[in-house]
């Protein structure tokens, strides 16, 4: 019977898979590829290059998700441990590029570990935290935070801040998931904020000079402040309704810069106003609220925790690409989720997925 | 519903993670309210003025491409040049029915098939935004014919371009490079260069040789035209103007005419050819045989041209002389030679009797000496003069690979040279710690013995064979390979020198040099292994064969020419100077399959000798060297 072989078929398909999560997925994807399809100037190949990279990422999350989440902590401390040496070895042989130490030549191609710490580190945090669930002390918390620190201390040689702080933010979630006092949680606060004039002390020129821009544009406006000014006014002339698809004047006349990957929110912004605004914001809840809702259901410490970070930190690229695009964050190279152009993050961000995915349908057996 | 295992101590621990998880809820909710606060503040309260801001931003800045430095000889004459032509260009992203049109456009101006599919392939290879050349070359009448019906065809346009032109062809195309379009894998290097700001407005960037290792200077620096535009973005006025800085010129050592003599002496035949000056390290003339014709390039080389030349059996696009790799051969002995004296372990009057072969005390394993029944009494001159192989069995047998690996490593075989055009192979001057590294093998004691005659895992390029010679011509000062002469800067008038540079100089005893270097001269006298290729020269020069095996000839078979297939007959080797007394030029030379060095490549450096020296021109090529740049324009009309 081919109904009945097709209906087997779909059932293996979908047997692991989120369909509320799915469909949110998509469509954002479907967003990106509209403002893609403008971003570019109608470039229909780059549109389908993404549509590979989307396909390539799809698969990813679907094979994540049909791997139960016991498989998947197993992988957590060997997962850590290459992505660690993988560190140590770009901080001693990586390539330089543009002053910043961040690629491990291997032969067959280049690779960025600290693109695959952002999975690695909280996964490690959380099977370690599973690991010490029954007494959880001080020391524990230590211990946790050294796991964390020792990767972002070495990315942020490299130097990379973007992706230190992402990693730091991944990782902190964890911790304070876990349980972190509330005191603790307030001394690190005034800590952070008590060595911002020691870090600005260590950071590059370049990082400054972001920095800076960020508090006034118009010192740089042909340099660093340029992207800030260029998207803020994108943003700001798209007005309530938007200028209209493909019809951005600051998009088409290539004004924006990064137009089809960092600073796409920009063209989507200009062309579609405060209303597509609304309702980009809106998906973005939804797909947070299915991942909070999975978050709040998963059974053991270790779920919980992965998931919670996961879909905190899904939240915090969202704020942070945002935030610089309408110039109140530092411009900091973070893609928009689901929508910027490019491979590697829409494969990462997929992944994630995939273990939310993992959590929610697979049976809940917790270790007794 | 899945199953749910509910589990001791949860209850609490689920509540605890819960609150938190709601805290972060509300702080991620916070953060999204932020965020619409700021859209509504952009878009809604400062929406009119980021609208004249938005407005006002028709202030558009476009490149003014800098002029492509040229290219000449060291005489002055034109390698690399450019002209201006008109280019009928489509924009594919602007074109509706794409082949409609096409179709439409070859009534009104002859499109060929050809320029069709180099488009096509054009097209495939950059954005759709870019404008892409669908012919060239246009007549001052098809100019006016298209302008009359540029209205049919929106996103097609006639643009003024400077192209890139080749006179000398086919002989210089390894060393001069051509340059090639600019495609993503180009932008995605620049843009990791930090250079893609300069090259907005550029097509054309190099591709091999000079033109791909001398970018940099080449291409110059673009220049900013600020312009303002109406609201459709067309130009109204310009407002302020940056004019772009033409590339520099590059004057090449290369003698254009001595390495058109060289071209013309391997005729048909495959190959390469390197002359140097000794004192110096000028690169005299690089030849690689075949050559190609470079201007097929310049505007993106069609199909079936780039099919014939990158399938062809004979590898036309390979630079030979700097990535080909062969056995020295007999090439290889003077440097064993010197070796020997230099490490005592011969001395000149050393004589040992040459049955036709050498065997390992206690090994039945015959290595033969290319001759049948031997050379009889040899010492180191005649080991040289008749390039005896027993001799040099026996001498690497007792030196030891270590020592002859060390010892000719001064001589720059098995390393690259550092000449300053890119893609040079390193070669392979074997030693037992490579053979354990590569191949994880024991060295073996018959290894030793097939790489005293240049065989074995011997590899070099005609470059390096060049440099060593050169550095044998001038008794052991080694100066490092280059072809860029001088750097020119036209506006300013500055020029940029490259100076010799000596490497090294090589330590050793000039009785020994001076033997080794009589014994080189030899090898073209009567009775030497050169002496017909040699035959009523005016001056003295110094020379040896080689011969490289391409395939293995079993125990008790003897190779025979006639009965192996072209392609797997010996390649033919000459390394020489002249002259003797005083070395001019240094020179080496591999002719693929040509059999005997003797036979193949002496008559070629005899040809490109009497040339340098003597300003003889040989006979066949006379007409070829006359025949210059113009009458090629025709040859490529079809850009």
């Amino acid at each position: 019977m081919p109904i009945f072989e097709i209906s087997k078929l779909w059932y293996y398909l979908t047997r692991y898979i989120d369909t509320f999560l799915l469909i949110g997925i998509l469509l954002l994807m479907t967003i990106g590829l509209f403002a893609l399809y403008s971003a570019t100037g109608a470039d229909f190949n780059r549109v389908s290059k993404q549509m590979i990279n989307m396909l390539v990422a799809l698969a990813v999350m679907w094979v994540v998700a049909n791997i139960p989440l016991q498989h998947i902590m197993r992988l957590a401390l060997p997962m850590y441990l290459f992505g660690f040496a993988l560190l140590i070895g770009v901080a001693l042989f990586g390539e330089i590029n543009n002053g910043a130490r961040r690629w491990l030549d291997v032969g067959i191609t280049r690779i960025q570990p600290s693109e695959l710490m952002k999975l690695a580190v909280p996964l490690m945090m959380a099977w370690y935290f599973d690991k010490y669930e029954i007494t959880l002390r001080l020391r524990d918390y230590i211990g946790a935070t050294l796991l964390l620190l020792l990767p972002v201390l070495l990315i942020l040689r490299q130097p990379d801040l973007g992706t230190a702080l992402l990693i730091a933010a991944s990782g902190f979630y964890v911790l304070f998931l876990a349980g972190l006092s509330w005191r603790i949680i307030v001394g690190l606060l005034v800590a952070v904020v008590g060595s911002i004039p020691v870090l600005w002390a260590f950071l590059h020129d370049y990082q400054r000079r972001r920095v800076m821009t960020l508090f006034d544009p118009s010192q740089d406006a042909l340099g660093a402040g340029y992207h800030t000014i260029q998207s803020s006014i994108a943003i700001g002339s798209g007005g309530i309704v938007g200028k209209g698809w493909l019809n951005g004047t600051q998009t088409q006349l290539d004004f924006l810069p990064e137009q089809s990957t960092d600073f796409i929110f920009a063209v989507f912004s200009e062309e579609f106003g405060l209303i597509g605004n609304c309702f980009l914001l809106l998906l973005y809840l939804i797909v947070i609220g299915r991942c909070l809702y999975i978050t709040a259901n998963a059974s053991t410490q270790f779920t919980r925790l992965i998931a919670g970070s996961i879909t905190l930190t899904f939240c915090t690229y969202i704020f942070v690409n945002m935030g610089m695009v309408s110039g109140i964050l530092p411009v900091v190279g973070v893609p928009l989720p689901l929508i910027s152009y490019g491979g590697t993050s829409m494969v990462t961000m997929l992944l994630g997925f995939g273990i939310l995915m993992s959590i929610q349908t697979h049976p809940k057996l917790v270790k007794t | 519903m899945k199953p749910t295992i509910e589990l001791r101590n949860h209850p609490l621990e689920t509540h605890k993670f819960r609150v938190r998880l709601a805290i972060s809820a509300g702080f991620v909710l916070l953060l999204f309210l932020i965020l619409l606060a700021r859209f509504s503040y952009l878009q809604v309260v400062q929406r009119d003025h980021y609208h004249t801001l938005a407005e006002a931003n028709r202030i558009s800045i476009s490149p003014l491409v800098p002029n492509r430095g040229m290219i000449f000889d060291r005489n002055g004459e034109i390698l690399a040049q450019n002209y201006s032509i008109y280019t009928l260009e489509v924009i594919p992203s602007k074109v509706h029915e794409l082949e409609a049109t096409l179709d439409e456009l070859a009534t009104v101006i002859r499109i060929t098939e050809k320029d069709r599919s180099r488009f096509k392939k054009l097209m495939n290879e950059s954005r759709r935004s870019k404008s892409i050349p669908i012919r060239k070359r246009l007549s001052d009448e098809e100019v006016a014919r298209f302008a009359a019906n540029r209205y049919r065809f929106p996103g097609i346009d006639i643009q003024p371009r400077v192209l890139r032109q080749y006179p000398y062809g086919d002989s210089v195309a390894h060393v001069v490079g051509y340059i090639g379009r600019i495609n993503d894998k180009d932008i995605e290097q620049l843009e990791i260069d930090e250079e893609l700001d300069n090259y907005r407005g550029s097509h054309h960037i190099g591709r091999i040789g000079i033109e791909q290792s001398y970018e940099k200077e080449l291409h110059g620096i673009t220049g900013f035209e600020e312009v303002e535009t109406d609201a459709a973005g067309r130009p109204v006025r310009v407002l302020s103007r940056t004019p772009p800085t033409s590339g520099n010129n590059l004057v090449l050592s290369l003698d254009v005419k001595l390495q058109q003599v060289a071209d013309n002496a391997f005729g048909d035949r495959r190959g390469a050819l390197v002359a140097m000056n000794p004192n110096n390290g000028e690169i005299l003339a690089l030849v690689s045989k075949p050559g190609f014709d470079a201007n097929l390039f310049i505007g993106g080389i069609d199909h079936e041209n780039w099919d014939l030349l990158n399938n062809s059996i004979d590898r036309p696009l390979n630079n030979r002389a700097v990535r080909g790799l062969y056995p020295p051969g007999s090439t290889f002995k003077p440097f064993m030679a010197l070796a020997a004296l230099e490490l005592e372990k011969r001395t000149p009057e050393y004589t040992m009797n040459d049955a036709g072969f050498f065997s390992l005390p206690g090994s039945k394993h015959r290595y033969r000496d290319w001759k049948i029944g031997g050379h009889g009494r040899v010492d180191l001159h005649k080991s040289l003069v008749v390039s005896c192989d027993t001799y040099y069995y026996s001498l690497a047998n007792d030196l030891g690979i270590n020592a002859i690996h060390d010892y000719i490593k001064q001589f720059g075989l098995g390393e690259k040279t550092g000449i300053d055009i890119r893609g040079e192979a390193s070669g392979l001057l074997p030693s037992p710690e490579w053979k354990m590294r590569r191949h994880n093998q024991k060295w073996h004691i018959g290894d030793t013995i097939s790489v005293g005659i240049g065989q074995g895992y011997n590899l070099t390029t005609p470059l390096q064979l060049a440099f060593s010679t050169a550095i044998l011509a001038n008794k052991g000062k080694a100066y490092r390979p280059f072809i860029v002469q001088k750097i020119s800067n036209n506006q300013t008038n500055i020029h940029q020198i490259n100076q010799k540079d000596l490497l090294y100089t090589i330590q050793h005893k000039p009785e020994n040099m001076a033997l080794v270097r009589e014994a080189l001269v030899d090898v073209t006298q009567p009775g030497g292994t050169a002496a017909n290729a040699a035959k009523g020269a005016t001056y003295t020069f110094a020379g040896k064969t080689g011969t490289s095996q391409v395939i293995g000839i079993k125990q008790g078979e003897r190779y025979d020419e006639d009965q192996v297939s072209e392609r797997h007959r010996d390649h033919a080797m000459f390394i020489a100077y002249a002259p003797a007394e005083n070395p001019q030029i240094a020179l080496s030379i591999i002719v693929e399959n040509g059999g005997h060095g003797g036979a193949t490549a002496a008559p070629i450096a005899r040809q490109v000798l009497d040339y340098f020296l003597l300003g003889e021109l040989p006979q066949s090529t006379i007409a070829q060297v006359i025949d210059v740049p113009e009458a090629h324009h025709n040859h490529h009309d079809h850009l």
